[in-house]
């Protein structure tokens, strides 16, 4: 009997799971995951939580319910992993021989790293919404803030989800419309990027949405230290942006298990063949999610491109056959921008997101990088096909792995 | 994608006059670059700029932490010697592509 580990059961480690169940017969492979929680979050669902749009029980769930009958969810922590030995040792002392390891350990924030974050200003007047508990303490902190200055800052690249940011900002607009107190709330969006987001076309239509909102862009700012004292946050420069309210994406670092491995870069993210999300160092480990290193976006979309491309070469890697070249870096992402309305984003490794239509080209219904409600009512539903679909590995009609070119208003 | 001429010679650059091919960089164009950038090229300046260099053809990928780890520069200095936003600026005048940081 050989044995495939997976490692992480959040949105990547279930999607392998129920695809290589699906593939792998019960008498040849064991198949075996690990997770030290209990709960699976949907991520996407932390966005809306501060505003009270999701309530909590909308985005948690027992992450047992998505392990398929016949794979083992073991919930224990990890030590590390021993790669030149093929075994993952585990907390209490059990060493865990693999033939083949699936890394999906994702990405954690990491307020740490900057002096002054993390503190008595820390969920009091600093917070994060990239945990479950920091997005319910911000909810709480909303709800009864009277207003200021809303400062929403991203420490550096690369992070989960990089439109969330921006995201938050549309939708603190509107918050606070709604609440009739935008005229008290000044909101600024400081960024080490030089623009709103990484890519030009992207970049001019979003920057666009911030000015028609009033919301400031500080770009270029690369943070020092957090100023907790004087509620102001100061960067590598010298120039300072003061805060009433400091909503942060800290710096993302994978899990510290790599670290603990020796196996990540500086960030603890994990070397990644890119094309064929092989590991650059041990061929029989495998990496998919947030973990990797390579230059895709942190979005489950991209986990789930990766989960069905990279289903096939681990069957391919037990035949023996060479691996497809096939990751494009696809990404597909909604980005909500406020007022019931939203955008949608399409772009791989060498594409940059461009007007055009989804899924079916020139009809739409989805139209990409223009707003409309229609994009929003597929944010919102996604949450159903998420839990529903996504998890499970059933595939989403009409929308490939790879990104189509068809369709899109290249130049 | 466009030419233009730097210091007496053609040069490939992009939208935002990144260059295109390190192969046409050399150190006068260099400072014809910086000079643009309003800065004069200190000693200092060089090591970085050699440094972030190094790193391309190596095709490490740069990033403002990186370069603070270096022992090269910490972030402070580089700072100093390229002001606002140095990694982007010290690109521009070593040859080499706008840092892609990321997505």
């Amino acid at each position: 009997m050989k044995r495939l580990l997976i490692l992480g059961a959040g949105t990547a480690g279930t999607m392998m799971a129920n695809h290589l169940h699906h593939h792998l017969s019960a008498d040849e492979w064991e198949i075996d995951i690990i997770d030290e929680e209990t709960e699976h979050y949907y991520q996407p669902g932390f966005l809306f939580l501060p505003f009270d749009i999701y309530e909590p029980e909308d985005i948690v769930k027992p992450i047992r319910q998505f392990i398929p009958a016949g794979v083992n969810l073991i919930q224990e922590s990890i030590d590390r992993i021993v790669p030149a030995e093929q075994y993952v040792l585990m907390q209490g002392g059990d060493r865990l021989r693999y033939d083949i390891l699936i890394v999906a350990t994702g990405a954690k924030i990491a307020p740490e790293e900057v002096p002054g974050m993390l503190g008595e200003e820390w969920k009091n007047s600093i917070f994060d919404f990239y945990t479950f508990e920091g997005a319910l303490a911000l909810r709480n902190k909303l709800r009864e803030w009277e207003g200021g200055k809303l400062v929403v800052h991203i420490t550096e690249m690369p992070i989960k989800c990089p439109v969330a940011p921006l995201e938050f900002a549309f939708l603190a607009d509107s918050f606070f419309k709604n609440k009739h107190m935008r005229d008290r709330v000044d909101i600024t969006f400081v960024t080490p990027l030089s623009g709103a987001f990484t890519k030009p076309k992207a970049t001019a239509a979003l920057e666009h949405l911030l000015e028609e909102k009033h919301i400031h862009i500080e770009s270029d700012f690369a943070i020092e230290q957090v100023d907790a004292e004087n509620k102001t946050i100061i960067d590598y420069g010298g120039r300072t942006v003061p805060f009433d309210l400091l909503v942060t994406v800290p710096t993302n670092k994978g899990d510290a298990v790599i670290e603990r491995s020796g196996m990540g870069d500086d960030l603890n993210f994990v070397p990644t063949n890119k094309a064929t999300l092989q590991s650059k160092d041990w061929p029989n480990i495998f990496v998919l999610g947030d973990a990797t290193n390579i230059a895709a976006s942190k979005a489950g979309s991209v986990a789930h491109f990766e989960a069905e491309i990279l289903t096939e070469n681990i069957l391919r890697f037990m035949d023996g056959q060479p691996l497809k070249e096939e990751f494009d870096g696809h990404a597909n992402c909604f980005v909500e921008t406020g007022n019931g309305k939203a955008l949608l984003i399409d772009f791989n490794y060498t594409h940059e997101p461009v007007e055009g239509t989804f899924p079916f080209p020139g009809v739409g219904p989805l139209r990409l990088l223009k707003e409309s409600r229609i994009n929003h009512m597929g944010k919102l539903a996604f949450r159903w096909i998420y839990w529903n679909m996504l998890l499970k590995g059933t595939h989403i009609p009409f929308v490939s792995a790879t990104m189509q070119e068809a369709g899109k208003d290249f130049d | 994608m466009s030419e233009r001429i730097i210091a007496g010679a053609p040069v490939n650059v992009n939208e935002e006059g990144f260059m295109t091919d390190f192969r046409q960089w050399n150190q006068t164009i260099g400072t014809e670059l910086a000079r643009e950038a309003d800065l004069t090229l200190s000693p200092r300046h060089w090591q970085v700029i050699e440094y972030l260099q190094t790193e391309y053809r190596n095709e490490v990928p740069l990033s403002i932490r990186k370069i603070g780890k270096s022992g090269v520069v910490d972030i402070k200095e580089f700072y100093q010697l390229f002001p606002n936003a140095p990694l982007k600026t010290a690109a521009k005048i070593a040859g080499i592509p706008k840092p892609a940081s990321c997505i």
